[in-house]
């Protein structure tokens, strides 16, 4: 059986909500913490399989250029060496995410420094690192643009509305600042890593990936296989942060290796391969200009960026994704632009777009604010649009306003305008700041099945990942809900492309996808159950393992007798929000201690208030808003890619040297969940929170350290020498 | 990684005579030799691991205390002799990289290790002390973890250690068994070069040569600091840091033996500061011609300009500290 539904009206019904059981949306813990926890959790490169070889990928010191020659008989001479693999089918860039297709072919054409060009299989892991060294690999170079301020730049995007100009010209009061931001790594804890087996006709591979329906057919396309020859497992992934969104070298390396050499082979990439060949945030070089009236109203709102990515790359990072519907301003400008370099390929790091363009918009209102002499929360609650400012439609939901007003008295935030430098404690000024959050939000075709077992316990499965976010914990929810079963009684198999079709991990489409999908799934099982007591399903209530209807109540283990039942959800996004604006919203609020002699910066406290829709389960939420704004830290503070101006190679390649907060760098977090109810998003009325948590959170941060020491710092990450330079002596 | 052949070093002459190889490594708790054996920076035919080397102990000797080449940072910053009458030792250890790094590292090869600059650690990058003669890929490069003191047109890398510092500041002396049986030692300030044309020499050992320990004189008292600048508050290297031995008398300086990491091949200790300082009155503008001293000479190399300002503050907010100005 399947229940398919394309969402073209929103669900106002709130199921979930009249729903007995009461799991969904409470804190439980994830069922897969213990074996993660305990280290039995199995990841790609864990697997043991009979006979397996160990490749390493070889990467060449080359900007730009062509693999001429390949000394591979020297290597093959070598101790434990089994083959050295140049094939063309092998990948030079990893596919963007949901590309579905091979990305960029053949890897011996090399477009950014450190790109795999072969791999070196060998017995041993440490023979094949070896050889992988020694390979002498002869490549014909050339120039390559490297510095994206010094080429010309494609339009990307633009949206003109009014005149923006005369706006700025008018206002009482405006602000225009540049602003810029380094790339950044997505600096998941697991590296990439694959273990592929061809048995001459079917390739199996377990696999660090995010988005499985996606992958498999990116790496059948690159095999030149059928989709139904590729089997992928990810049970379990070690954070992906967008890196994993689409399959990457080594997996495509290791089938290949495999189905040469018809036996199993790990390809695991070390840590510096992972910071040189997956995907990059890119840098962004951003103007925001804001026109106001006296009582700071948005007259004009202007919003343009600069980032990079290598030729032939669709992927432009969405800096203005959310500053389309944030804020009013009748006139308005908007542009995007793409400069080609040859850095590695600039894709998907988590929250695109609103994680570097949100906080720069921050920056500026905080500067209106001060201007016009209004409270920074009262300027923004002054400045949300009705309606969305560019095309009119209504927003789906908001809670905006309730974030602002919320995280503001929770975090007892002091009102202004007031002059920075008010607060000494010893060496350290202290100060406030905040930051509006917003991310567009959206849903995915995905299918889950859930069967009922006899006995009375469910199976929920579908190819969906967990990448440390909580899906098992938050299907086993939903289908708890619907089922009147305990998540105990719920197993949940995830990660295998034999499973149906989820939607995949990213762009905090999950939850809501595939929570739809298994909603789906339990609601054809609902009125199956309903069918055999010969009643309307609305009249059923699951609960505990009972079912009770009008008439009576039966345990439900009798009502199954003894064959399972299952049901397929097919959820697909159709045209319930065709006419509505639909995005998440927060608030940032952070106190931040300035040191007076060196600018280093600390952040002390910070609260989140986020609403997003129906919250599935409020510890998975609450962890996915904490880590968010843990990367607000980084990306306000210390996270940045250094790219050698000589050769284009990236400097700080592990993670000694590319500076993701420390434990000691986070400090007590308060996170407030908004219940909202968003029947346009989904079914389940929810909405993404997976990325919420970083979009605008470093602004706050921006803004606390200006409150504290005086600095307008106009550059991230605010590093304690950029402190320096911007703070008034004394 | 290259294969290399493993020796355990029975007794200390063992490892001196494997050691005078030049192609031999002692390992010690290996944290920065086997990271920089994977990256082939590293590229010893032989290791002789000397961790079982009986000199693991920290011991009263006169009226100082010998702290053994094995003794982990962890087991030295937790001593209650150190913590009580060398505080800025135990300061700078834990300032320095992670409990788990700690647990494992030691004193000889906390002395040895070797710099963080981005091009010694890429073997596709040229580099004069990784490979003489190839160039200097971080002068014209990413230069922002850089010396501005001491550097030379070869080299322009930091030592990028903590502990050191402290120990310079402290005048302890390094005590090394040559390969011929007998010993030498050292002060830790002259333990560490300045690259000039021989960038790939870090420090004064010489083939065969072991640290055995490290000696510290009759404890002195007074305030002990360690001031580390870095970007995130752990985990990370000293953008620039100040080790600190001082006492006033009298709103006099009595002592004032500073030393600083992060701005040079060496930690830098520059006598005519204390000279400086002592017998002064502390203030704002006495600590500012303390940090002329300091930095004259002072070369930068564009993106770590910022370290020449930035030791003149740090200066400034230890010897406030110490002090009490502008408190
Ligand atoms: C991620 C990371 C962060 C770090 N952060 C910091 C930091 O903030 N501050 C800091 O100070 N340090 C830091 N360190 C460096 C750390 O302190 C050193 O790696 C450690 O002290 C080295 O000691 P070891 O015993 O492991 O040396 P090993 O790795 O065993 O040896 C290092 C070198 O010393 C030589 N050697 C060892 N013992 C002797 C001896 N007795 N005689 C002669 N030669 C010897 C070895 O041959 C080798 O060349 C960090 C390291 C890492 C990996
Ligand atoms: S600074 Fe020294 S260590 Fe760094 S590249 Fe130059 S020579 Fe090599």
């Amino acid at each position: 059986m399947s229940v398919h539904l394309k969402q073209d009206r929103p669900d106002t019904r709130n199921v979930l909500d009249k729903t007995r059981q009461g799991v969904i949306g409470a804190p439980l813990p994830r069922p897969e913490g213990l074996l993660k926890t305990t280290g039995t959790a199995t990841y790609a490169a864990e697997y043991a399989a009979e006979g397996c070889l160990e490749g390493v990928l070889v990467t060449v010191p080359v900007v730009r250029g062509a693999v001429t020659a390949i000394d591979e008989e020297q290597v093959r001479a070598m101790p434990g060496v089994v083959a050295v693999l140049s094939d063309k089918r092998m990948t030079g860039r990893p596919a963007q995410g949901m590309a579905g297709e091979a990305p960029f072919q053949p890897a011996q054409e090399v477009c950014y420094w450190g790109q795999p060009v072969a791999l070196v299989v060998a017995q041993s892991f440490e023979q094949a690192r070896d050889a992988a060294k020694r390979l002498v690999v002869e490549c014909r170079g050339e120039d390559a643009p490297l510095d994206p301020a010094a080429v010309d730049a494609e339009e990307s995007e633009s949206t003109r509305q009014g005149d923006l100009a005369h706006a700025m010209a008018e206002a009482a009061h405006s602000v225009d600042i540049t602003v810029t931001t380094e790339g950044h790594a997505s600096a998941a804890m697991e590296p990439h890593a694959a273990l592929a087996q061809w048995d001459g006709e079917r390739l199996t591979v377990h696999a660090s990936l995010q988005m499985l329906k996606f992958n498999r057919a990116e790496l059948a396309d690159s095999l030149g296989l059928e989709q139904d020859q590729v089997r992928l497992l990810s049970p379990y992934v070690g954070g992906g942060f967008g890196s994993k969104l689409g399959v990457s070298q080594e997996v495509v390396a290791a089938a290949l290796a495999a189905m040469q050499l018809g036996r199993p082979v790990r390809v695991v990439m070390s840590r510096q391969q992972v910071f040189q060949v997956v995907e990059r945030r890119s840098e962004t070089h951003q103007r925001v200009r804001l026109a106001a009236d006296a009582q700071g109203r948005l007259t004009g709102f202007g919003h343009e960026a600069r980032v990079s990515n290598l030729p032939g790359e669709s992927f432009a990072e969405p800096v203005l994704q959310s500053s389309h519907l944030l804020y009013a301003g009748d006139n308005r400008l908007l542009r995007l632009e793409v400069a080609r370099i040859h850095r590695m390929t600039a894709g998907s790091v988590r929250a695109p777009g609103e994680a570097v363009g949100v906080q720069t918009v921050e920056q500026a209102m905080d500067m209106l604010a001060a201007k016009a002499g209004i409270d920074p929360v009262e300027l923004r609650l002054r400045n949300l649009p009705d309606k969305h400012p560019e095309n009119g439609k209504a927003f789906s939901s908001r809670k905006l306003a309730e974030c602002l007003e919320r995280g503001a008295a929770a975090f007892g935030w002091e009102e202004r305008p007031r002059a920075p430098r008010h607060t000494r404690e010893g060496e350290w000024w202290i100060g406030t700041g905040m930051a509006s959050a917003a991310r567009v939000h959206s849903v995915v075709e995905a299918k889950a099945r859930v069967t009922l077992r006899p006995g009375g316990t469910a199976l929920v499965e579908t190819d969906m990942t967990d990448i440390g976010t909580g899906t098992y914990a938050i299907l086993g929810q939903v289908a708890g809900e619907m089922l009147g079963l305990a998540p105990a009684d719920i197993e949940v198999r995830l990660g295998d492309t034999e499973l149906p079709p989820g939607s995949g991990s990213g762009g905090s489409v999950g939850a809501a996808s595939c929570g739809s999908a298994v909603f789906l799934a339990c609601e054809g099982l609902r009125r199956k159950l309903a069918e055999r007591l010969g009643i309307n399903s609305d009249d059923l209530t699951l609960k505990d393992g009972f079912v009770r209807w009008s008439g009576g109540e039966k345990a439900l283990p009798e009502l199954l007798g003894n064959a399972p039942l299952d049901c397929v959800g097919h959820f697909e996004p159709g045209d319930s929000t065709q006419d509505l604006a639909v995005s998440s919203f927060g608030a940032f609020f952070a106190e931040v201690a300035v040191n007076r002699w060196t600018g280093e910066t600390r952040v002390r406290r910070m609260t989140g208030a986020f609403g997003f829709g129906r919250v599935l389960n409020a510890r998975t939420a609450r962890s996915q808003c904490l880590g968010g704004m843990t990367w607000c830290i980084g990306n306000a503070l210390t996270e940045s890619l250094l790219f050698d101006p000589v050769d284009g190679h990236l400097a700080n390649c592990d993670l000694a040297e590319y500076h993701v907060p420390v434990n000691r760098d986070v400090p007590d977090c308060e996170v407030l969940l908004l219940e909202e109810r968003d029947a346009a998003a989904s079914p389940i009325q929810a909405k993404g929170v997976g990325e919420l948590g970083l979009c605008g959170g470093a602004g706050a941060i921006a803004n606390a350290i200006h409150d504290a020491c005086g600095a307008r710092v106009f550059a991230y990450p605010m590093t304690p020498d950029r402190v320096l330079a911007a703070m008034p002596e004394g | 990684m290259r294969p290399f052949d493993y020796q355990r070093a029975e007794r200390l002459e063992h490892a001196s005579q494997l050691a005078a190889d030049a192609d031999t490594l002692p390992l010690a708790g290996g944290t920065n030799l086997v990271d920089l054996m994977k990256l082939e920076v590293e590229t010893p035919q032989t290791l002789v691991d000397i961790s079982r080397l009986p000199l693991r102990s920290i011991a009263e000797e006169g009226a100082g205390l010998r702290i053994g080449a094995l003794v982990t940072n962890t087991a030295t910053a937790a001593d209650p002799r150190v913590r009580a009458d060398y505080p800025v030792l135990a300061r700078a250890i834990l300032a320095g990289a992670s409990q788990q790094l700690r647990n494992r590292a030691t004193t000889g090869g906390n002395l040895c290790q070797r710099t963080r600059c981005y091009y010694f650690t890429n073997i596709d990058q040229p580099c004069n002390k990784r490979e003489p003669g190839s160039g200097c890929g971080a002068i014209e490069g990413i230069a922002r973890i850089h010396a501005v003191l001491g550097t030379s047109p070869h080299c322009i890398a930091t030592y990028p250690g903590d502990m050191a510092v402290a120990l310079a500041a402290l005048d302890a002396r390094v005590e090394i068994a040559r390969e011929n049986g007998s010993s030498r030692s050292v002060p830790v300030r002259d333990f560490h070069r300045l690259p000039g044309d021989t960038p790939e020499r870090d420090n004064v050992l010489e083939p065969g040569e072991i640290i055995t320990a490290v000696t510290l004189p009759a404890p002195v008292g007074g305030t002990q600091l360690y001031r580390k600048v870095r970007e995130r508050s752990s985990y990370a290297f000293a953008l620039c840091s100040v080790a600190a031995l001082v006492a006033l008398e009298d709103n006099r300086f009595t002592r004032a033996d500073l030393a600083f990491g992060g701005l040079a091949h060496k930690p830098w200790h520059d006598p005519r500061i204390a000279e400086l300082l002592v017998g002064s009155e502390p203030s704002l503008a006495l600590f500012d011609r303390a940090a002329d001293l300091l930095l004259e000479g002072a070369q930068g190399y564009g993106e770590n300009d910022f370290k020449i300002p930035l030791a003149r503050r740090t200066l400034a907010a230890v010897l406030c500290e110490a002090s009490g100005v502008g408190a």
